[in-house]
């Protein structure tokens, strides 16, 4: 009896010894691959490119993000624009690595069933953004996108706004106490003109679209959020004092 | 000879330990969705609670009534039937709403509702992936996987109800995510769009899954562990892996909805598709591949062509697989090095596709009348076609070069959809009908004939689908970057949008197709389940080895 | 540790890593001694019932 149990045992363990070895020897070929591409990233932060202008978001323009974010923008939208001529003709300058570098995550999308929208700031009134938000086809007759009427009507909720920009600070986007502090103050006021924008311009800069966005003064919808949003894309880096020769800026 | 301890009916005091922390987790639902005040978090929270008080009704029935005895000295085949029905089930909604999307794009101004945000394409979308790939594939992969772990390895299911938990658990995911996307919960990482704590849950059932899969491999009185285990395996392991790593994320607050990802910028694109092609490699791969390397072989009544050739191509795969994801960010702002990297690896991944490719239709030499007498099997290897095409396809849409005119187009769209509906989805279907009869103890089929429909009208499905989008794609890639004589961009954007739409609605036909195909393939099963049973009930599935009977025709 | 030595030895650790894994599966897939392992194996999704 204790033989057959021993050699059960035995037998036991030389099978669960098979099994984990495969189970080990597939976690290592497959987690060094992984980690041979990516380790290196982690020490890319001091290589990303030195630029001017880079800021995170106003609290405005975050809670602008998380509606593109929530709406699924990104999946006909990209936000990267490739070094290819026909691309940097019809968009922009390429775009930077450390344009995105505030970005949890990324927003660069893998699909263009609509245009880039890396530099759409600035290129359209908030008219024009409005219209076309609310009713694509009205704008652009041949236009496949859905329709954000909803968006116009429903209010910003930005109670969570403080906490959002913490989570952020945590994470290494340099907010500071302050801003997170005066974080609704700062929407309220880049939304509404009437309000004093003096903390907001300490804390963000003077180059600061500071508007009710979507011509409705009696309130902030959430439509507000989305224009601020978009109309900063892409605006942030002063490219006049950015040298894409520069050795720091090549990889 | 296998002779298991039979241990009868064990099982309820086991479910009295669910029931424990059904109830438990029923509770704490209930106190975090009453403090929070998102209105997306308190959604979350009402389908946890409707899913553990159902639970916990479910296990109570279940404790009283008797009815969880679980006969240790049968394979445990009622969760694979479950798993059956729930992958024809979510496979019909994932592509219902992938024809819905696909008609907006054709006929916006039709199927876009102005006040209903929760139908927009971008909300819709993730809905039509996931429950493509997560909710049919991984009902798939997660039922063949215990019906394949337990004949190969001759043991019972390991963990008692652990199976049915990972099932049950899994669908909840499923409803989690899926009802999410529509009301605008979503971490905008693609094919990765579960917010934290979905992704929570997830990573629960995920590691019972796994064990549930390892424990029946320790269990196992057979010494070798058969090559498809070894896909499984890798697929379950390396998934868990990519899930967390892509969807670390520091919660808002923790009665909060939202999340943000603790990568950002470069790597949290690089992350994000080291996630996403490993998705594909492993998910959609490895997992079917597992699939392959088990029905073929039954389906056709001989031995994998060549085993040795297996191995290799399990360790090529899975090795080179997890290097290919930078591809998916040529000319982007990623350091250039590593988009070569990744490019230098997909173009080597053709090898080992076309590897295991091979030793799969190689198993049917000798018996290549199969194809004209069996639509199951040659829905099989036609599969196996499919996926030689979009192996090769792949690679070549890899090269820098080919990349900067098919990046951002519907040919990626079309390449996706020849690997999905050809290879993900035909081998489904070939192991479903394998599996049907033998689950629920018929000879055959209810209709061969229908299965012929199926295949033709599917297979015609998908060729009208690649070869519009391949035009689509081409065509739209070609127009922006067209200059007119004059040096200047020669189209608008919105020009290559207009020129889209005759291929648009032939994409429309071919999905719709492709899911009149998948409904005759339900009803046929349907009327399989209804027909008389081949053998008395109590005979069924003993551990006893017996002589070989496959209802092959 | 800067970027520029992390990716070098990303570049070159990588190669060879890569050479001695394949190398490493193929001796296990072509052992002669595991011939016969490997043919019983092979039968094992025929030689049982359903």
């Amino acid at each position: 009896m204790a033989a057959t149990s021993s050699t059960f045992f035995a037998r036991h363990g030389k099978l669960e010894r098979h099994s984990l070895l495969l189970l080990i020897a597939i976690i290592v070929v497959v987690s060094i691959g992984g980690l041979v591409e990516i380790a290196p990233l982690f020490y890319l932060q001091s290589t990303i490119e030195k630029v001017d202008g880079m800021r995170p978001y106003t609290p405005l323009e975050l809670e602008g993000r998380d509606i593109y974010i929530r709406e699924g923008c990104y999946l006909c939208h990209s936000q990267m624009i490739r070094p290819l001529k026909d691309e940097v003709e019809r968009y922009g300058h390429y775009s930077l690595a450390a344009e995105s570098m505030y970005d949890h995550p990324f927003q660069w999308g893998s699909k263009r069933t609509g245009p880039d929208l890396a530099r759409v700031g600035g290129k359209y009134s908030d008219a024009w953004h409005r219209d076309h938000l609310i009713d694509p086809r009205s704008v652009v007759p041949e236009s496949v996108m859905p329709p954000y009427a909803f968006l116009a009507k429903k209010d910003l909720d930005y109670r969570d706004v403080a906490d959002k920009m913490r989570a952020m600070q945590r994470l290494g986007v340099p907010y500071t106490d302050a801003e997170i502090a005066s974080a609704q103050d700062d929407l309220l006021a880049q939304a509404d003109p009437t309000v004093s924008g003096r903390a907001l311009k300490s804390h963000y800069g003077s180059k600061l679209n500071v508007r009710d966005f979507d011509g409705d003064p009696t309130r902030v919808s959430e439509l507000d959020a989305l224009i601020a949003y978009l109309q900063m894309t892409g605006t942030l880096v002063d490219f006049s004092t950015y040298k894409a020769d520069a050795p720091a800026n090549k990889r | 000879m296998v002779t298991l301890p039979v241990k009868r009916g064990e099982t309820s005091g086991e479910a009295v330990y669910f029931l424990i922390a059904t109830a438990l987790l029923d509770l704490v639902a209930i106190l975090a969705t009453a403090a929070s005040h998102d209105p997306l978090f308190q959604f979350q929270g009402y389908i946890f609670i409707a899913a553990f008080t159902l639970g916990a009704f479910a296990l109570t029935g279940g404790i009283f009534g008797g009815t969880l005895k679980s006969p240790q000295d049968k394979y445990s085949d009622g969760v694979i039937r479950a798993g059956v029905i729930a992958t024809m089930f979510w496979g019909v909604a994932g592509m219902l709403v992938g024809c819905i999307i696909a008609a907006q794009l054709s006929f916006p101004r039709i199927f876009y509702f102005s006040d209903f945000g929760f139908l927009n394409f971008g909300r819709l979308r993730p809905l039509h992936t996931s429950a493509v790939i997560f909710a049919f594939g991984g009902n798939a992969l997660i039922a063949t996987s215990f019906w394949v772990v337990q004949r190969t390895c001759r043991a019972r299911l390991f963990g008692g109800m652990l199976p049915w938990f990972v099932f049950w658990g899994y669908q909840l995911f499923i409803c989690l995510a899926g009802l999410g996307y529509l009301v605008g919960i979503t971490q905008s990482q693609e094919y990765a769009e579960p917010e934290w704590l979905t992704d929570l849950w997830l990573t629960i059932v995920w590691v019972a899954y796994l064990l549930v899969f390892l424990g029946t491999i320790w269990k196992r009185t057979e010494p070798h562990i058969y090559v498809a285990n070894w896909f499984y395996l890798a697929f379950i392991v390396t998934i868990a892996i990519l899930h967390l790593t892509n969807n670390a994320a520091l919660p808002v607050s923790f009665l909060n909805h939202r999340s943000y990802s603790v990568w950002s910028g470069v790597q949290s694109a690089l992350v994000q598709w080291w996630y996403g092609h490993n998705a594909v490699g492993f998910f959609l791969t490895a997992g079917f591949l597992a699939m392959m390397y088990y029905f073929i072989p039954k389906r056709a009544e001989r031995p994998i062509y060549s085993y040795r050739l297996s191995i290799v191509h399990f360790w090529a795969l899975i090795f080179i697989y997890i290097w290919a994801g930078p591809h998916h960010l040529h000319y982007t702002a990623l350091p250039q090095w590593t988009q070569t990297l990744g490019m230098t690896f997909s173009v080597m991944l053709w090898m080992p596709s076309w590897g295991g490719m091979i030793n799969g239709l190689m198993t049917l030499s000798g018996a290549w009348d199969k194809l004209r007498t069996d639509p199951v099997i040659r829905m099989l290897i036609v599969s196996l076609a499919f996926y030689g095409m979009s192996t090769f396809e792949g690679p070549v849409m890899s090269i820098r070069a080919v990349n900067a005119l098919s990046h951002y187009t519907d040919w990626t769209i079309g390449h996706v959809h020849s690997g999905a509906l050809g290879w993900v989805g035909f081998v489904t279907f070939g192991c479903i009908y394998c599996m049907v009869p033998w689950l629920w103890k018929k000879k055959s089929l209810y209709s061969n004939t229908l299965v012929e429909w199926h295949f033709w009208i599917a297979t015609t499905g998908i060729l009208l689908y690649i070869t519009a989008m391949w035009v689509s794609g081409i065509m739209e890639g070609l127009m922006w970057r067209e200059y007119t004589p004059q040096g200047f961009l020669a189209y608008s954007f919105v020009e290559t949008v207009a020129a889209k739409h005759v291929e648009n609605v032939v994409r429309l036909i071919g999905g719709v197709m492709y899911l009149t195909g998948f409904l005759i393939m339900i009803y046929n099963l349907v009327r399989t389940v209804g027909m008389p049973s081949s053998e008395p009930a109590e005979l069924k599935a003993n551990l006893a080895p017996a002589p070989l009977a496959i209802p092959a025709e | 540790m800067t970027y520029e030595t992390m990716a070098r030895i990303a570049q070159q650790g990588g190669a060879v890593y890569f050479f001695l894994i394949f190398l490493g599966g193929l001796a296990y897939a072509m052992w002669p001694k595991k011939r016969d392992e490997f043919r019983r194996a092979a039968r094992l999704p025929l030689d049982e019932e359903i």
